[in-house]
């Protein structure tokens, strides 16, 4: 959040340079390991829900306890598992993507990822030295 | 229609009641409007509050927005009367945040100034991006209103007293016009709090009305299950008593369920809400605040429904005028009398301007930033100009709100079907665009215009050619019948086309993706560089 950064832009090849580098990677890596297999899961349980009402209403009907069958029981499943997907979304990136991304926006905010930065050549082959001064932190 | 409500206009409560709480209701929110609207100054100002809403107040801004006439009469009215099947879909309005929350509202928000368009032609070509995201954009919107105004129709014979269709129609163009006050005087940031008093009262009220319900069955759960079903039948608690009568209904179940589900994350005015925060963590804690405030509320209503289905009855709720949508406001007037109901019906009225006041500003921000700074004016717009656009458009679409509210008046459509309908419009043509621009590097622009176009035609089309239009004793045109498409509700259909036409009309282009920009999109959205600031005032 420090307005000055913003003075220059960031140019195409800064966000290359970023895009290339093995920390946007790993940031990339992290958020779609979680985010990609939790929307099949969520996404399976509740068409799996929904099928199970459609096509077998008996099953759904049968009592649990007093008046409360196993399809309320279901429904109500579904409330938890989206509070506790919710819960473990914040907390994977809490923990897992945010330390990377914020570390990013700060060197991006530095113009760390511009060739020649940091005394490098401007020779575009040396963009790969860039990238591995990036990953020592 | 009409003359069969006025002759049984059994007005509930006392109307002078109702009007003093829902007068109160429009005094405290136009005050705030004004004060609000001290601070919009600019276009960021106007489309987003100044990005200067914090989290929480925006995650109850979202559960105004999202909890609708339709949310709140329609899944309790549905529960009471077909139960389980009415407990379904709010399930589907539920899970369908994880859609939202895993992989849309924090890579929008990093990307986007101000609406959905601002994504998906980021890695396009502007011009014709931007005008079919604001064409479905207006098509959802559209949707949208026509169900809230069709909701304040029903309400207005119950709970205010009027009947006849002159009373009523002057109802509908009042709610129209302090609409677009609230929209041209406070903006973005006068809409918001608009949103966040309705969403507090919402809650709060169906919290006491959940609590009071529980109450009366010893706070336990199979007790009131049982209440419903003795006052009802059986079928109450099992589903498949709206959807489970053959395999064309059952089909259509899928098919919403799928529209549910995935209608979130495409729906435009939601999508616009995430812009009002300063960052995307913010936009987090934002989706996290609605999803629990949503969720809580689902089963509240679930409580409410069953409630109005035990100490109501089936039979009295169909027979109110407003019908299903009558269920809530007539178990308030059994538990609590006038005086609850007075508020209940306040509330409810609350819900439908705020919801409306949010459709409005998002269709005229993406005709105002979308059509015209961008596509007419190529970006040339004078100082204000695009604001003063966007007031335009306002009261243009509040003026084609009212008159949608007249007609949907005159139709009796149902509410909690016509939002359903709306999903599946924002399904079909926003959500897979959404999702291959920020995911899939290939990506073109010739992919984006066959999935949305060909998402919004299909899913527009299949409605016009079923049952919901013409054809059945319940179609809006019950006396022709060019109803070809067996299922009321298309998602299952135009959903699977619409991705597989993003898809093909990609494969099939021989025009590059833009890997600078994907470079750009997929870094600002991940790490939040660049993202537009809040306004300093």
């Amino acid at each position: 959040m420090t307005p000055p950064a913003e003075r220059r832009l960031l140019t195409p090849e800064e966000y290359r340079q970023a895009q290339a580098s093995p920390e946007f990677a790993e940031l990339r890596a992290r958020f779609r390991r979680f985010a990609f297999p939790m929307t099949v899961a969520f996404l399976a349980w509740y068409l799996l829900y929904v099928l199970l009402s459609t096509y077998a209403p008996d099953f759904m009907a049968t009592d649990v306890f007093g008046n409360v069958n196993v399809g309320v029981l279901l429904g109500l499943g579904q409330f938890v598992s989206t509070f506790a997907i919710t819960h473990l979304y914040v907390a994977h990136a809490n923990r897992r993507t945010d330390p990377i991304a914020d570390e990013m926006r700060e060197r991006l905010e530095a113009h760390d990822y511009a060739p020649g930065h940091g005394g490098h050549d401007r020779a575009p082959d040396h963009g790969v030295s860039t990238r591995k001064r990036s990953t020592r932190d | 229609m009409t003359d069969v409500l006025a002759a049984e206009s059994a007005t509930i409560g006392e109307p002078a009641l109702n009007i003093a709480i829902f007068g109160a209701f429009v005094l405290i929110t136009l005050a705030i409007t004004f004060r609000a609207s001290r601070n919009n100054k600019s276009a960021a100002d106007y489309y987003a509050a100044g990005r200067s809403i914090t989290g929480q107040q925006n995650g109850l801004a979202i559960a105004g927005d999202y909890l609708s006439a339709a949310s709140f009469l329609g899944i309790a009215g549905a529960i009471a009367i077909y139960g389980y099947d009415g407990f379904l879909y709010s399930i589907g309005f539920l899970v369908a945040w994880l859609v939202a929350l895993l992989l849309v509202a924090e890579l929008m928000r990093n990307t986007a100034r101000f609406t959905m368009a601002d994504v998906l032609a980021f890695r396009m070509r502007q011009g014709p991006v931007r005008t079919a995201a604001a064409i479905s954009t207006l098509a959802v919107s559209l949707f949208y209103l026509l169900a809230q105004m069709a909701g304040a129709g029903g309400l207005v014979a119950l709970l205010l007293g009027v009947s006849g269709a002159v009373a009523e129609a002057v109802v509908v163009v009042l709610v129209g016009a302090l609409m677009i006050f609230y929209v041209l005087v406070g903006g973005m940031r006068g809409t918001t709090w608009v949103q966040v008093i309705k969403a507090t009262l919402l809650i709060a009220g169906a919290g006491v009305m959940t609590i009071w319900v529980l109450a009366q069955y010893g706070f336990n759960l199979s007790a009131l299950l049982g209440g419903a079903a003795e006052v009802g039948t059986d079928a109450v608690l099992r589903p498949g008593a709206q959807y489970g009568l053959s395999d064309t209904t059952r089909l259509d179940f899928i098919s919403l369920a799928l529209a549910l589900v995935l209608g979130t994350a495409g729906l435009p005015h939601v999508l616009m809400r995430f812009y009002t925060v300063p960052t995307a963590k913010a936009a987090r804690t934002s989706v996290v605040w609605a999803i629990w405030l949503i969720g809580i509320f689902y089963l509240f209503s679930l409580v409410i429904g069953y409630g109005a289905g035990a100490l109501v009855g089936a039979e009295r709720i169909a027979a109110a005028p407003g019908a299903v949508n009558s269920a809530a406001p007539l178990l308030a007037f059994e538990l609590g009398g006038t005086v609850l109901l007075g508020i209940i019906a306040g509330v409810a009225f609350a819900t439908i301007l705020a919801v409306v006041a949010g459709l409005t500003i998002t269709a005229s921000a993406s005709f105002a930033h979308d059509v015209y700074a961008s596509v007419i004016k190529k970006g040339d717009v004078p100082p204000n100009g695009e604001v003063r656009v966007a007031r335009i458009t306002a009261v243009v679409i509040g003026g084609v709100a009212i008159l949608l509210g007249i007609f949907a008046l005159r139709a009796g459509l149902n509410i909690a079907f016509l939002v359903a309908l709306a999903f599946a419009v924002a399904a079909s043509a926003n959500l897979p665009t959404i999702l291959y621009t920020l995911f899939w590097k290939r990506f073109t622009t010739q992919g984006a215009l066959w999935s949305i176009y060909g998402g919004l035609i299909a899913c527009v089309g299949l409605i016009l050619f079923s049952p919901v239009v013409s054809g059945a004793e319940t179609s809006m045109f019950p006396g022709v019948d060019f109803a070809w498409f067996p299922l009321r509700n298309p998602g299952l259909v135009s959903i699977p086309l619409s991705f597989l036409l993003g898809w093909l009309g990609t494969v099939l282009t021989k025009e590059r993706p833009n890997e600078e920009k994907w470079a750009e999109l997929e870094v600002r959205a991940l790490t939040g560089i660049g993202a537009e600031k809040a306004v300093q005032h």
